[in-house]
């Protein structure tokens, strides 16, 4: 790696951090507008009245010190990783959270990787096929998937494929009561995530499908496509060879963008199919009013994000070398 | 008058603006034809739709009547959906309009700012938002723009970037024009039709982030919302799947709707962007 790689490197995990440093004051300030005395937000617990823990949390946290002093001790708390405890689980929040995460990962992980693959191939199909039958049906379903509310769409699936047609499990990311091991829990778990994957992946299906169609029929419209054309190349070769590398390139760049809105979808998902990750701990947090775990779920989802785009950004410019370094 | 004519001409946009039109009366008039109220229980719970004739798409879980429900929630989606956009125009507009017109460090810190908003993932942060300032009809229409607005703010400075060196502009300069005069009356003027389409997908996915919300449990206790009458049905989907059917479809075709208006609005505006669509 050069230099310039390495700084270019170093300039983004720079700005990363500041991203990072500015969500987790943010998330100061919020504590402290939370309806109750912070202590008790703290505590994750608003009827909490164990006076003895919250005194130990105001000591923990400095709040009885003056507040630039508090947000200096939440800091450097954090960079510990330590984000306090929830009462009800008595449990460190940082532990909670990535005990759920590798659920979160898996989920949004195998939808990102749907959406772009199935998105890029409608939009291939539909561009190969521009103004024909094949078209409109593309255009019009990625238009209807756009438009559905996520949470909705997967309370129909599941309607439809769990309850009445019975195919796939619509609960939970295992089958409760028994216990698998080897390739047969990897069996269950795959599909348990058909549902949840498909119904989170089908919104950014449709944004990759509208994409790649654009792109491919602007991209079909350049001069160095018509040359190849008129070598008398075959029509499938310059669709694949010429076209779709060239066209592939902004989708992917926005695909990665846009990556971290899935985190966001997650929430509902799992909200909806009850799958174990940390979008199902946020809402459970709402649900018990526990603002600080909700706050840790939101900062440490923010960070995920701030990671991937840095991975990407990585692994972009040492992909491809028309990436200007200089930013 | 040009984009009048060429909207009128595209089908697809025309039927997205005669549902949106429907929409409007609904929810501006619907509360004052149809008898009916949203919370009030009437009958007894779980009436299909199309059974009684009183209550044309049923009752819910506690005998409420769905219709009603529907009528009111009409209202909610389209006054979060406007008012969350118009604020987020009204974040996004000038903070682009600075970064764009005067460039250099005022460009860098702007545009880091709005980095960080464009960083974070935005429904999470609509839920802090809301779940923090306790649900009301304010905190939700606040926190929706405030995830909305960076967007705009990136699409106006681009545009000024690109309009400010422009020879009208220069001549407004020479002139002695103030610059605030110049980016109000100059430079915003011309930049408008991309905003105007913008803004119009805007006010979509504010319906759909308000209706997520409500899902939630995030929505004003005050008021009925589609996505509440979804939420509320999910517990009771195997005895009563249409509780949350109904309410769905009226959020899928109002977004669709209003998609496919601002995809009209881009073709009759910028005719020259939307070259694969050329008739």
């Amino acid at each position: 790696m050069s230099v310039q790689t390495l700084l270019y490197i170093g300039g983004r995990l720079v700005k990363g951090a500041v991203v990072l440093l500015v969500i987790a004051v943010f998330n100061f300030f919020l504590i402290r507008a939370a309806p109750g005395d912070p202590a008790k937000v703290l505590a994750g617990e608003a009827g909490a009245t164990d006076e003895i823990f919250l005194q130990q949390l105001r000591e923990q946290f400095g709040l009885d010190e003056p507040l630039y002093y508090q947000l200096w001790v939440y800091i450097s708390n954090l960079m510990q990783f330590d984000m306090g405890i929830t009462y009800r689980q008595q449990m460190p929040v940082f532990d909670l959270i990535m005990e759920r995460m590798p659920a979160t990962l898996l989920l949004t992980g195998a939808a990102f990787l749907l959406s772009l693959s199935l998105g890029v191939l409608a939009g291939v199909i539909a561009a190969a096929n521009h103004r024909k039958m094949m078209d409109s049906i593309i255009t019009v379903a990625a238009l209807i998937f756009y438009a559905t509310p996520l949470f909705w769409l997967a309370m129909m699936a599941s309607l439809f494929f769990s309850v009445y047609l019975g195919w796939l499990p619509s609960f939970g990311m295992q089958t409760v009561g028994v216990t698998l091991t080897g390739w047969e829990k990897v069996a269950d778990i795959g599909m348990h995530l058909i549902l949840p994957a498909t119904t989170l992946g089908l919104f950014f299906t449709a944004v990759y499908a509208r994409m790649t169609r654009t792109s491919m029929i602007e991209t079909s419209r350049l001069d160095f496509v018509k040359t190849a054309k008129a070598k008398g190349m075959k029509p499938s070769r310059v669709t694949t060879h010429h076209i779709l590398r060239n066209a592939l390139l902004p989708v992917v760049t926005l695909a990665g963008l846009q990556a971290g809105q899935l985190i966001g979808g997650a929430v509902l998902t799992e909200t909806v199919f009850a799958w174990p990750g940390i979008g199902r701990l946020m809402f459970e947090a709402l649900l018990q009013r526990d603002y600080n775990l909700l706050l840790g779920v939101f900062f440490i989802s923010s960070a995920m994000v701030v990671l991937f785009n840095l991975i990407t950004d990585v692994i972009y410019c040492v992909v491809d070398p028309r990436i200007e370094l200089s930013k | 008058m040009n984009v009048f004519k060429s909207l009128s001409r595209n089908k697809v946009a025309m039927v997205g603006f005669g549902i949106l039109f429907i929409l409007v009366v609904i929810a501006l008039f619907g509360p004052y034809l149809y008898d009916g109220t949203p919370w009030k229980m009437v009958q007894r719970p779980f009436i299909p739709p199309f059974e009684n004739s009183s209550f044309p798409l049923g009752t819910d879980t506690l005998g409420r009547d769905v219709l009603a429900g529907l009528i009111y929630g009409a209202r909610i989606s389209l006054l979060v959906g406007l008012i969350s956009t118009a604020i987020a125009l009204l974040i996004g507009i000038p903070l682009g309009a600075y970064a764009g017109y005067y460039g250099g460090w005022v460009d860098e810190v702007l545009m880091r700012f709005t980095e960080i908003f464009q960083t974070v993932p935005s429904f999470a942060l609509a839920v802090v938002l809301v779940a923090i300032f306790e649900p009301t009809v304010y905190s939700i229409t606040g926190a929706i723009a405030i995830v909305s607005w960076p967007p705009v703010a990136r699409l106006v400075r681009g545009e000024f970037l690109s309009l400010r060196n422009q020879e009208y502009v220069l001549a407004a300069k020479l002139n002695g024009q103030s610059n605030r005069n110049i980016i109000l009356r100059e430079i915003l003027p011309n930049s408008l039709s991309p905003i105007i389409v913008l803004a119009s997908l805007m006010v979509a996915s504010a319906i759909l982030l308000e209706s997520s919300l409500s899902f939630l449990g995030l929505g004003d206790p005050e008021i009925m919302s589609w996505g509440y009458m979804i939420g509320a049905a999910k517990t009771v989907i195997r005895q009563a799947w249409w509780l949350s059917f109904i309410p769905g479809v009226a959020i899928a075709v109002t977004v669709l709707a209003l998609n496919l208006l601002g995809e009209g609005l881009n073709e009759a505006l910028n005719p020259k962007l939307s070259g694969n669509r050329e008739n």
